[in-house]
């Protein structure tokens, strides 16, 4: 029983190898790459557009407007990175509708990678806004004791990325490999629109997760209106 | 093992060239034509808010010029009516009194005309009246008729009252020539010698009297001397009544004239508006 692409190596030399991870993400990263190259090729600034530039329009407005509502002030900053992080997983669990196609999120080296990408970010893009100092302060808040809770909860939240991601696009295709072996015509077509639909709504997951936890540790904390004080409205 | 390192390591790295790859290739061009769409959009707002300002800004000139235009002519045309109003009343008075003038001078030559005519009629008929009174008293004229009027002249040297005879004595008296009587016919003898005495009498003195026959006397006798006279004849009666009739016709014409229609003139102008 195969769990992960990880074991379909093509080739390797010592530490170094080509498994199916690795070889269907640059597969994935072609696509995404060309394919936008190819829309954006040549923009209409003007009212009317393309179809396909409106469709990357709308796709690069909702990622903007969903970060902006988690509450990060300036989303065009973060897009980059969590815009990538959510088409990539999205691109992965769609693509399962190709046959012979392994979605390099059923790998728990790719979400693990990912979730340490989360975990170094997060970090990095607190300490960029609230300076080195004010960050880690963060780790002792509201006292000291809370110090190894948060440690803890930095790692846990990271694993628990990796593994939920994981879980959910090995399951998946488990499943279908399963169903393929016990009822081979019909039943398999509605397991994988279902598991289109479990790899937006994961795809959807990590990335929300991603901005929450950039959110929580790039937000300047502000003094509140003590009781008594006229608040501005 | 589920998690192999150096996939871990790869799909971080290969995670890492798509953040960029992406960056690179969807998000820069498609928030940069975005924002482009966006400011065109806003700068043609803001053309669109420009040209309606300037149109509402022209619009609202272009109202005031009217308004100002309307005004302007409103006062024009009261002003043009005033003026038409004014020339109007001014030529209607110059008319009317053009009227008024043309009219009493009307009136005068007309009364001019009707006293003229008056007088060419009374003169006319006067002068009827003499011409047939003068032919019927020719036609009558006769001897005794002559014997008539020598009497009556010889009643008048008589009766003359006290201040004409003195006169007439006087002159009489300083007279170089003698006094000439004249008379329309010849007088026959017996008169030339009662009148001879008569004037005797009057003036007690014997006055040399040279007769003389005159035909445009009319039936009358008359004495000259040295300027001073002594006259009865028809004529005389003819004339007094021809003077009589003259002032007559002459009072007649005064108060007439006095009646005639006055020029009217042109009144205030009570007119209210």
């Amino acid at each position: 029983m195969r769990l992960s692409p990880d074991e379909i190596i093509f080739w390797q030399n010592g530490f170094f190898k080509l498994n199916a991870t690795i070889v269907f993400t640059w597969g994935l990263m072609l696509l995404l790459a060309v394919g936008a190259k190819l829309i954006t090729r040549k923009l209409s600034i003007g009212l009317k557009r393309a179809r396909w530039q409106n469709l990357l329009e709308i796709i690069v407005i909702a990622i903007e407007k969903q970060i902006e509502e988690v509450g990060l002030s300036q989303p065009q900053k973060y897009l980059g990175f969590l815009g990538t992080l959510f088409l990539f997983v999205a691109a992965a669990s769609l693509c399962t509708i190709i046959p012979g196609y392994e979605p390099p999120t059923g790998s728990l080296s790719t979400t693990v990678a990912l979730a340490l990408c989360v975990f170094v970010a997060v970090p990095l893009f607190g300490i960029e806004e609230q300076g080195v100092g004010n960050y880690l302060k963060s780790y002792v808040k509201p006292t000291f004791i809370m110090l190894p809770f948060n440690i803890i909860s930095e790692f846990s939240r990271t694993l628990a990325l990796a593994v939920r991601l994981f879980g959910n696009m090995m399951s998946g295709a488990m499943i279908i490999g399963i169903l393929l072996t016990i009822t081979p015509f019909v039943f398999p077509v509605f397991m994988t629109a279902l598991g289109l639909l479990t790899g937006m709504v994961q795809a959807y997951i990590f990335f929300i997760l991603a901005t929450v936890y950039i959110a929580a540790a790039t937000r300047v904390r502000k003094p509140r209106p003590e009781p008594g004080q006229n608040i501005e409205v | 093992m589920l998690i192999d390192w150096f996939t871990v390591g790869a799909q971080a790295l290969n995670f890492l060239i798509l953040v960029w790859l992406m960056k690179r290739f969807l998000y820069k061009p498609i928030l940069r034509a975005i924002d482009a769409r966006e400011q065109r959009i806003s700068r043609e707002l803001a053309d669109a808010d420009a040209r309606k300002t300037e149109a509402q800004k022209e619009s609202d000139e272009f109202r005031h010029k009217n308004e100002e235009f309307d005004r302007q002519r409103t006062a024009l045309l009261s002003k043009v009516k005033d003026e038409a109003q004014a020339e109007r009343q001014r030529l209607l008075d110059e008319a009317r009194k053009d009227a008024a003038a043309l009219s009493s001078k009307r009136q005068e030559t007309l009364r001019n005309e009707e006293q003229s005519l008056h007088q060419a009629i009374s003169r006319r008929t006067q002068q009827e009246v003499f011409a047939i009174a003068r032919k019927a008293l020719t036609d009558l004229s006769t001897t005794s008729l002559e014997e008539r009027l020598g009497e009556v002249f010889t009643r008048r040297l008589q009766e003359m009252d006290g201040g004409e005879k003195a006169g007439l004595a006087e002159a009489l008296k300083t007279a170089s020539a003698p006094a000439l009587v004249r008379s329309a016919f010849d007088l026959p003898a017996e008169q030339r010698v009662a009148i001879q005495n008569s004037l005797n009498e009057t003036f007690s003195a014997e006055i040399h009297v040279r007769f003389e026959t005159a035909p445009d006397l009319i039936s009358g006798i008359e004495l000259t001397t040295n300027g001073q006279k002594l006259a009865w004849s028809i004529a005389d009666y003819l004339e007094t009544m021809k003077i009589n009739i003259d002032e007559l016709l002459n009072e007649k014409d005064k108060p007439a004239a006095k009646a005639g229609p006055e020029p009217e003139e042109p009144g205030p102008e009570t007119e209210s508006r």
